[in-house]
């Protein structure tokens, strides 16, 4: 379980959002909307534990984020703007060197696998500056689903995805959540039909964040 | 994984990202030469004149051509989106950076030092000095990447970056400077140096304690 306590977040001086509670339970999507400038990647980063929050609280498993501290990082995967790929190694360096940094030593023939999971196979040892915006993409959704973490925080996943990579990332985060996770995502598209229980949040300029409940989760 | 094994992972990852992008390795290494192949031009030919200004040329160009390559530390991670995945790794920041400090002694400093004394010959440098030369730069170029690092983090993302953090690490690295030269100077003028390399290695030791720590506060709200 997720909860989030009266958090607020400024840029520049200026309030981004205040007052932001929710809570999020397994199985439970979050789609955070709003225009752009309105603080959804700051949130997102708040979420993924990198900025602090001055105000309020967040909390997994009923421990706080300063309590669960360095561990933080094996409880979650934070997908940003950027790929967090190296251009000069292979998708299949990239997910290697990527699971063994969060301490997993993935085997060369399961790495494959997941590779191959994201359509990747055929270009697993071509340096991922070769690769196109959507492959790049699709070498980073490969950490996702190579290393199981409850919580799934990503900044516009969608972008630069194919059609087909539309669908089948909504499927995988399907499964995720079917499978008892939570997954908390900034979109400005609809989301797809197969993910279930989503809620929405609704980030508002300057000072109001309402969301609009549709679970069990309450402001 | 223990703490020692995510310090060796960062290590590797770092020095096999150095070695797939290895021109760049080479240009510090050229800077380098090329700095102090320059002086005895400028200076003239005459040995004893080459003899005095040769250690301290050597540092302040061994010293310069580290510098220029500080902003490679971090840059690299940051622009592509991995530094936020390094930081979200479940082990201290500090270890991160402390491995990626290593390895950017390991790929940019060592080869300086053990290339010094080539260059030491342009200078009509003695056997001895050139050994202190090397010692001084082997122990004293840690702490050009410790406190360097800590400039690179605090400037990092910021317009004209390269250039402050010149400006913010060159006057604190001033006593490496002294030490490092004066320990070769000790030895020409008859003395072992070894005052001036314990001094240079107390100060490695520190900084090299404390870097990484400070580092990685400021890499957090180079994120943020």
């Amino acid at each position: 379980m997720l909860q989030v306590q009266n958090l607020a977040a400024a840029r520049g001086g200026r309030v981004l959002f205040s007052g932001l509670s929710f809570t999020l339970l397994a199985g439970q999507c979050l789609h955070v909307q709003g225009a752009n400038g309105v603080g959804k990647t700051s949130l997102l980063k708040m979420l993924a534990g990198l900025s602090p929050s001055p105000v309020g609280r967040v909390s997994w498993q009923d421990k706080s984020y300063a309590e669960w501290g360095d561990d933080l990082g094996a409880q979650l995967h934070y997908l940003g703007h950027r790929d967090a790929l190296k251009d000069t190694l292979s998708p299949l360096e990239n997910l290697l060197i990527g699971a063994r940094l969060h301490g997993v030593r993935l085997t060369e023939h399961t790495a494959l696998q997941v590779l191959q999971r994201v359509g990747l196979a055929c270009h697993a040892d071509l340096p991922v500056r070769q690769l196109s915006q959507g492959q790049k993409r699709r070498a980073t959704l490969a950490r996702c689903l190579a290393l199981p973490r409850p919580i799934w925080i990503m900044d516009e996943p969608w972008v630069g995805l194919d059609l087909a990579g539309q669908a089948e990332l909504g499927a995988w985060i399907a499964a995720h959540l079917n499978s008892g996770g939570i997954a908390i995502l900034t979109s400005h598209q609809l989301l797809p039909e197969q993910i279930p229980s989503v809620s929405i949040l609704a980030l508002h300029a300057p000072n109001a964040a309402t969301a609009v409940p549709e679970a069990a989760w309450a402001c | 994984m223990g703490v020692l094994s995510f310090f060796a992972s960062v290590l590797e990852r770092d020095v096999l990202l150095a070695w797939r992008q290895r021109g760049d390795v080479l240009l510090g290494l050229m800077f380098f030469m090329l700095v102090a192949t320059l002086f005895p031009l400028a200076v003239g030919p005459e040995p004893n004149g080459l003899l005095r200004i040769g250690p301290g040329v050597l540092w302040v160009a061994a010293l310069l051509a580290n510098l220029l390559a500080l902003p490679r530390l971090f840059h690299g991670d940051w622009i592509d989106g991995s530094l936020e995945q390094l930081l979200l790794a479940p082990y201290p920041p500090s270890m991160m950076v402390a491995a990626k400090f290593a390895a950017h002694w390991l790929v940019t400093s060592l080869p300086l030092a053990l290339a010094a004394p080539l260059l030491a010959i342009q200078y009509g440098l003695p056997l001895a000095q050139c050994l202190m030369l090397v010692a001084s730069l082997l122990v004293g170029t840690p702490i050009i990447t410790a406190l360097g690092g800590i400039g690179a983090a605090l400037t990092l993302g910021l317009r004209q970056g390269e250039v402050l953090l010149a400006l913010l690490v060159l006057p604190l690295l001033a006593p490496v400077l002294i030490f490092g030269s004066g320990a070769v100077g000790a030895v020409a003028a008859g003395q072992s140096g070894m005052a001036e390399l314990s001094l240079l290695a107390a100060m490695a030791c520190t900084s090299v304690f404390f870097a990484p720590w400070l580092a990685a506060k400021a890499l957090r709200l180079a994120i943020e």
